[in-house]
């Protein structure tokens, strides 16, 4: 079981607000991301549900027990860092085992569930290393053995990715999304990466500023973000924001497009404007196209669509993506 | 071409190494050979080096004036004593500063650290006086006290750079795992921290076994040091070349012993702070 429910959880240092009042509901083994820019709150949110940071006002409460005043060591949950924080002085084996041996299992049973931790993770070869013997990707797989083996209430992931280059990455996403479905166990991952949280939620909780600005599903937040901050955070390349006359005919205050339901063609219907940069990805080509009055939209199209930079083109927007918001930049619907 | 041009750089390298390495431990051969020398060739001009009548004399003559034996077990004690009760000391008070810092904690650290630039003979009187009311001149107690005070800065900033380095990350790790206080301090800190506790250790007992001022000013007989001991051999009689060669050979036997198998963390010791 593990359940977590965060009830105007706060925390500030004097008189700065960290995090303003955060309310959220984590269900019991649902993957749930926290996604925001650097400095927003994320990685200390997950730290004061850890128990390493204190809270200063709210509730956080697991499988409906306050925890606010428990030790880390007591919240049942197990975390794993950017930095993996390994212990160097131990052993694969030692370091998986290390909460089997505080929690004053037996030994026998210690050496049986590492040894299970260390083949689902492809580390039994390993097990006598020390940390400093291994490779980043198996650095990593340490820290996540080390994490399962407690059979915890919920994992903790502090942008567990980022020091991995980008192949890498792509394939621990895979195995630890794999990994988490397997256990059923709930997990929080702390990233800043639109992209990993897109792939790997059942939930993304948005923050920015200390404040959740919304939380939901990825495709729930795709094609309905509650407000400006949302819809440019979430989606890549980012959804053109337009203001002025264009946002007033259609009643808001900004209208935003997502490149993607914006149709390119070349015979200059819709907004006509100039080519300034094509980047071409192969099956894909964004257009950076110079529109007057409008900006510098982007727009998606296949990659065979042959267009150059200076070529004229023609932007039809998708009526029925378009999305609108008023003057506190929330949407209007 | 190039290969040759490192060659002889590297040979050249060595030879002046070793040639400062020599310069720096003359001194140290010097007294050694002339504590075998009679006390005429100690200072015959021109001095003889290797080629002179070899005797032992000097160190039966220094063990029977003054009990050589006492004086070391004097060191052992006033050096040891007084850096256990200073690493006992620090060991709390540095990993507190490390790990649970206060916005005071850089201020605290350097006073400290000032105290250290005072010179010694500035409280030679007050203290003077505290040890002589207190009962604590000539005491292995007093001694003990003194230079594990003297020395307490020192040991708290080495461990205080030391507790730095090791990443938070990992006690909180442990923290994570299940770890309480104690065993993090057992099973994660103590093991990670061996090798700065074990330079701090010993560069310690080095200061304290060669500290000076303090155990001179005031010892005599009764809990009087290696360094009492030597300049014993200084007196108003005349100096004796040999016979206070024998005596500080004897004196530095056990610290050059003790260096010797510990060059490695005596080397990160000295050079705290200044490599990472």
């Amino acid at each position: 079981m593990g359940s977590i429910t965060l009830k105007g959880v706060r925390k500030s240092f004097g008189a700065h607000d960290i995090i303003k009042g955060a309310d959220l509901e984590i269900k019991d083994g649902s993957f749930v991301v926290f996604v925001g820019p650097s400095g927003c709150g994320k990685t200390t949110l997950l730290r004061m549900i850890a128990g390493l940071e204190d809270v200063s006002g709210g509730a956080i409460m697991i499988d409906g027990a306050n925890v606010v005043d428990v030790p880390p060591a007591k919240r049942g949950l197990s975390m794993v860092f950017q930095s993996y924080a390994l212990y160097p002085h131990m052993s694969v084996r030692g370091n998986i085992a290390f909460g089997l041996k505080m929690a004053g299992l037996p030994k026998a049973e210690i050496d049986k569930k590492v040894e299970d931790a260390a083949a689902i993770l492809n580390l039994t070869n390993y097990l006598e290393r020390k940390p400093r013997e291994l490779s980043g990707g198996q650095r990593q797989r340490v820290a996540i053995g080390r994490a399962i083996v407690r059979e915890p209430k919920a994992f903790l992931f502090d942008e567990p990715l980022s020091n991995l280059d980008a192949a890498l990455r792509v394939q621990m996403r895979l195995e630890l999304t794999r990994l988490q479905r397997q256990l059923g166990t709930t997990a929080i991952y702390v990233t800043h990466d639109q992209v990993e949280a897109m792939t790997m939620a059942d939930q993304i909780v948005v923050l920015s500023a200390g404040k959740i600005e919304q939380s939901g599903s990825p495709l729930d937040l795709y094609e309905r973000p509650d407000n400006l901050f949302v819809a440019g955070f979430i989606g890549s390349p980012k959804m053109n924001f337009i203001t002025g006359r264009l946002a007033e005919e259609k009643g808001a205050k900004t209208i935003g497009i997502r490149p993607e339901h914006l149709g390119v063609n070349k015979q200059s219907q819709g907004w006509v404007g100039k080519v300034a940069v094509a980047e071409h990805l192969g099956a894909d080509t964004f257009l950076y196209v110079d529109v007057p009055e409008i900006g510098t939209p982007t727009a998606r199209c296949s990659g065979e669509m042959a267009v150059k930079v200076g070529d004229s083109v023609g932007l039809v927007p998708d009526e029925t993506r378009l999305h609108r918001f008023d003057g506190d930049g929330k949407a209007i619907r | 071409m190039a290969q040759r041009v490192t060659t002889s750089r590297k040979i050249i390298n060595t030879l002046a190494a070793w040639l400062v390495g020599f310069i720096i431990f003359f001194p140290i051969l010097w007294m050694v050979l002339a504590s075998f020398k009679t006390e005429l060739e100690a200072f015959a001009m021109p001095p003889s080096f290797l080629f002179f009548d070899w005797t032992t004399e000097n160190y039966s003559i220094v063990q029977e004036r003054s009990d050589y034996l006492h004086h070391a077990m004097n060191s052992v004690i006033i050096a040891g004593g007084s850096t256990l009760i200073a690493m006992l000391i620090a060991i709390p008070a540095a990993w507190s500063m490390a790990f649970a810092p206060s916005h005071r904690t850089k201020d605290i650290l350097l006073w400290m650290l000032s105290t250290k630039m005072m010179p010694s003979v500035g409280v030679l009187v007050p203290i003077y006086l505290i040890f002589r009311d207190f009962g604590l001149l000539d005491s292995r107690a007093g001694l003990v006290f003194i230079l594990c005070l003297g020395n307490l800065p020192i040991v708290v900033w080495m461990l205080f750079t030391y507790f730095k380095e090791i990443p938070k990350d990992i006690l909180e790790a442990a923290r994570m795992d299940g770890a309480t206080t104690l065993k993090e301090l057992v099973y994660v800190l103590t093991p990670m921290a061996i090798p700065g506790l074990a330079s701090t250790l010993l560069l310690n007992v080095i200061l304290a076994w060669n500290e000076a001022f303090w155990t001179l000013n005031l010892t005599t007989s009764e809990a009087a040091p290696l360094t009492t001991f030597i300049a014993s051999y200084s007196s108003p009689e005349g100096l004796f070349w040999a016979k206070l060669s024998a005596a500080s050979t004897l004196a530095i036997a056990p610290i050059l012993v003790l260096g010797w198998f510990s060059q490695k963390q005596l080397v990160r010791g000295l050079t705290f702070g200044a490599v990472k």
